[in-house]
């Protein structure tokens, strides 16, 4: 956890140096407004990371020499196959289609992804197939 | 004069001439003499198909074209010999399994350290260089005002109040010409009245957006006299192809008698 | 012989319970197996390459003779829109990360699936209904979108571009931006949380190292990209002025904000090609890769300097502070550098092996380095001053980008086929593909880099026959149809691969990563047992217990033990 945390800041921090050169050379707020909300992309995840990497012992696969019989618990949920992000995948694309011809597609389209909600949520009970 | 001009600059001219201010004395000290004896020796060598340039400034940027060409060959050589070598000397001939070579700290360094002081030394001249390609004078022997349109140009030389203008549109267009004075400095105002255009001269090695709502300042000084076509470089529509002009640099005296035989406001070629 | 620390251990008692698979075209409406969506994005993006390339040949046709009117001068300038926004947005980013990383990330890191299968389903309907929009602009009344894959405001405002066909464009790309950004949080998600146990960040396999600074790439750049899309949208429907003078807009901002997205976009599309390429070449010349952490800090150091680049294609707006753009343009020509010599120091007394894989890769490098190189050019404003927007360019961009999706592409591709499909290809014809890709591809684009240097700038439908252009587009043009008859052998090669299957076998280039330690195809959650990892290569070491890497690790502990100690003493 360490590492990932340390990935996202290290690039928040350095968008936070080029902003600073960017600003204080150019004087331009418009771009740099950009490279802020860039060291903020870096910064606010790494920083939550680093958070938790604090809080936990290190995970199995943090760990260099990690033994089988340090592993336990599940890994996931995994579906193996489901109808409904087609269902949905469509009714964004109708959706999306009525910014060019107009509302009707979007009527159809709100409509699949009512159904896709709908259908989704009640079918995402974990199963049988979740992982070790 | 003077004073209209840095009235009429927008906030990024002012930027501009800033960056250029501190830049300026961080390189002058270190990279002057260094970069320009390099471009300045760099003269007899061949041109590797580029245009030499026919304005003083348009001849800066072929010598620094030809620096960075010259410096490419041997970075080029440095990845193609040991590249090449690889190919021909460690082709497989049997199943045994190589030294398993994890890195190498020297080699990594050096790969690293070379090419940054590379780097450092060509944006040493390119600093220089491009300082003076984009000086924009304070006294030039001439305005132009260049408007690049859907689809043709306008310049207009505000002194003599001379316009030439492209006539017609698409394939069957009389494109106008700019005439310049050889060894004088003409300022050109360039705007746009509608999309983006590029205002682009092979041979002067320059070209820059003609943007509405923007205006942009540059200096030609033509070193050498002849007619040179020039082209629109950006996308701006469906005859994007056909928005061509042609500049014609001519002695200081030719250009005289040139403009004071044009009626005012003269259109046409 | 030295035992490996611990044989296969067992990381699952029984493999998971499923209900009847669905086949055929269910399966491919309903999946959301990784693997089955990784060859979805995989064989659509290939099939939107060809129709995108049949444009390039129509382009090309056009340039072939001054004045020539195979197509009118709108029809060109939509081919060239269209070719464009389908190889950068359709073509060259799908095919790798919504392709390669989807099926291997969670193969390579030992992983049941991605971690959140049914968004990534979701991101491939997106991806697919954005792809059709793309084409759909050609059955409209007004035509495709004709204002270049850049769309520079004010010529796609609605004055200047009016019609469905640049709407549909937008939306196009609105729709494969999202699906983009989802496979971005899906793939950072994946690989921070589902690696295997042992598997630290830093036994990571480049390839996946590098997709994961593509994701984060993604995640900055593609929600500016969308942002400008709405303003777009919304100057040209709903009567807003943000890019054009009129109202008060300011055309240049779309500029900023297209290459604020632009450029990183562009590493988006190198970098899983060069984590393809680092792949390739260690396994095919049985050795590591060569300096693997510092080839990860220059990853990421692209990935860094990559965002703060945008403006350099902008200095010919006179609109920009030239000096910090041009420097760090140049810079990031350093650990792109870095990356190049990796690759000759992992091949470097090596035993290469020269299939097709390992040859596409090294036609990658020549192309790159070659690309790369007038990068470092155009990254000079003077220079840049002079070739902007001209052939030059043209060539430019495509060394790059056709040395990284066409060449590292392909390498993938031929590299990984055994695995995806657990049949070989031919590989007499895969030395066919390459050579006539190669040869075409350099005679279509050197020739180009000449046209640029002699003024023809780029997006013209016609030039005169006085221009002198005429000889070196000919060139071009017989360059790019010899590049489409090598790409009618690669379909031969995959058509009689697919009727008279050669069995490949688990592991046939004895890889080094975990996606070989497990079946070809890999069964559905991919993995019944895991090698013990204990270095980069966990299936190389537990294929070659004698050269393990995890015994030169050891060493240099025991090293760096030794050496403590005697600074101790």
């Amino acid at each position: 956890m360490r590492t990932e945390s340390r990935i996202y800041v290290g690039m928040g921090v350095f968008f936070v140096l080029i902003v600073v050169i960017y600003f204080l050379w150019s004087g331009d707020s418009g771009n740099s407004i950009f490279l802020v909300a860039s060291a903020l992309l870096g910064i606010m995840p790494g920083l939550y990371l680093g958070w938790w990497a604090r809080r936990m012992n290190p995970r199995p696969e943090d760990v260099e020499t990690v033994t089988a019989n340090e592993i336990e618990g599940v890994v996931g949920y995994f579906p193996s196959y489901t109808i409904w992000p087609f269902v949905l995948g469509m009714g964004a694309f109708l959706t999306a289609l009525a910014f060019v011809f107009g509302e009707w597609t979007a009527i159809i389209g709100m409509g699949f992804i009512l159904s896709a909600a709908i259908g989704g949520t009640l079918s995402s009970k974990p199963k049988a197939s979740s992982h070790k | 004069m003077t004073r209209e001009i840095r009235a009429e600059l927008t906030s990024h001219n002012d930027l501009k001439v800033r960056s250029k201010l501190r830049l300026g004395r961080l390189v002058k000290v270190g990279g002057l003499v260094l970069g320009s004896s390099i471009v300045l020796g760099a003269c007899n060598l061949p041109s590797f198909a580029i245009y030499k340039g026919a304005t003083t400034q348009g001849r800066d940027t072929f010598h620094l074209f030809q620096l960075f060409t010259i410096i490419s060959i041997p970075v080029l050589l440095s990845v193609f010999v040991p590249l090449l070598w690889a190919i021909v000397r460690y082709r497989k001939k049997d199943d045994s399994i190589p030294k398993q070579t994890h890195t190498s700290i020297p080699v990594e360094v050096t790969y690293t350290v070379i090419p940054i002081l590379i780097v450092v030394f060509l944006f040493i001249v390119t600093v220089q260089v491009e300082n003076k390609v984009t000086a924009v004078s304070s006294h030039p022997n001439l305005r132009v005002n260049v408007v690049g349109f859907q689809w043709g140009w306008k310049f207009n030389y505000p002194a003599f109040n001379v316009t030439k203008v492209t006539q017609g549109v698409g394939g069957s267009s009389v494109y106008p010409q700019l005439v310049l004075p050889e060894g004088e400095t003409t300022t050109i105002h360039l705007t746009s009245n509608d999309v983006v255009h590029g205002f682009y001269i092979p041979q002067f090695d320059f070209s820059r957006y003609a943007l509405p709502g923007v205006n942009n300042y540059f200096d030609f000084t033509p070193n050498q006299t002849g007619t040179f076509i020039g082209r629109c470089s950006q996308l701006c529509g469906l005859y994007h192809s056909e928005m061509l002009f042609s500049v014609k640099v001519v002695t200081p005296s030719q250009f005289n008698t040139w403009i004071s035989q044009q009626s005012h406001s003269t259109i046409g070629a | 012989m030295t035992i490996a620390p611990e044989r296969l251990e067992e990381l699952e008692g029984q493999p998971p319970q499923h209900g009847p698979e669905p086949t055929g075209i269910f399966k491919w409406l309903t999946s959301t197996d990784h693997k089955v969506i990784g060859k979805n994005y995989m064989y659509t993006s290939l099939v939107f390459f060809f129709i995108s390339g049949l444009m390039a040949e129509l382009i090309r046709t056009q340039l072939f003779a001054p004045n020539n009117h195979v197509v009118s001068p709108q029809t060109y300038n939509e081919l060239f829109t269209i070719h464009g926004s389908i190889m950068l947005f359709i073509f060259a980013g799908p095919f790798v990360f919504g392709g390669f990383a989807n099926y291997l990330i969670p193969l390579q890191i030992g992983a049941p699936d991605m971690a959140f299968p049914r968004l990534n389903a979701l991101s491939y309907w997106l991806f697919l209904t954005g792809s059709i929009t793309m084409l759909l602009g050609f059955l409209t009344a007004s035509g495709a979108a004709a204002f270049g894959w850049v769309a520079y405001a004010p010529l796609s405002n609605s004055t200047y571009s009016p019609g469905a066909g640049p709407d549909l464009w937008i939306v196009s790309i609105a729709l494969v931006g999202f699906s983009g950004i989802f496979t971005a949080v899906n793939l950072v998600t994946t690989i921070f949380y589902l690696r295997a146990p042992g598997l630290t960040m830093f036994r990571m396999p480049v390839f996946t190292w590098n997709m994961l600074v593509t994701g984060i790439l993604i995640l900055i750049s593609f929600p500016v990209l969308t942002a400008a899309l709405i303003m777009l949208y919304a100057d040209r429907h709903f009567g807003t002025h943000i890019f054009s003078v009129k109202g008060g807009g300011v055309p240049v901002l779309w500029q900023n904000l297209f290459w604020f997205f632009g450029h990183p976009e562009v590493y988006i599309l190198a970098l899983p090609y060069f984590g393809i390429v680092t792949e390739v070449l260690p396994v095919f010349s049985k050795k590591p890769v060569f300096g693997y952490k510092g080839l990860v800090f220059a990853t990421l150091a692209i990935a860094g300097l990559s965002t703060g680049v945008w403006a350099h294609h902008m200095f010919t707006t006179g609109t920009v502070l030239l000096p910090f753009f041009s420097a760090l343009s140049l810079l990031i020509a350093v650990p792109t550098g870095i990356k190049i010599f990796t690759w000759i120091g992992t091949i470097w007394r090596g035993n290469l092996d020269f299939k097709t894989p390992l040859i596409f890769a090294i036609g990658f490098i020549v192309a790159f380095t070659m690309g790369g190189i007038t990068g470092v050019m155009l990254a000079s404003p003077p220079i840049d001053f002079y070739t902007h927007d001209t052939y030059f360019v043209v060539a430019h961009f495509h060394q790059v980008l056709f040395g990284s999706a066409v060449f590292a592409g392909f390498a993938g591709f031929y590299y990984w086929y055994p695995k995806l499909t657990g049949r070989m290809y031919r590989e007499n014809l895969g030395k066919w593909h390459f050579w006539l890709t190669f040869i075409g591809f350099n005679v279509t684009f050197l020739p180009q880099y000449l046209l640029g240097l002699r003024g023809m700038p780029r997006r013209i439908a016609v030039y005169g026959p006085s221009d002198g252009f005429t000889f070196l587009n000919e060139i071009s043009t017989f360059g790019a149809y010899l590049t489409a008859i090598a790409f009618v052998i690669f379909l031969y090669n995959f058509w009689i691969s697919w009727r008279k299957p050669i069995p490949a076998g688990d592991n046939p280039w004895d890889g080094h990563t975990l996606e070989w330690a497990t079946s070809s195809p890999p069964p559905s959650h991919n993995f019944h047992k895991l090698p013990p990892i204990r270095s980069l290569r966990p299936t190389w070491d537990m294929n070659h217990p004698e050269h393990a890497d995890w015994k030169h690790h050891q060493d240099e502990t025991a090293t760096k033990k030794v050496n403590e100690k005697e600074k101790a003493l």
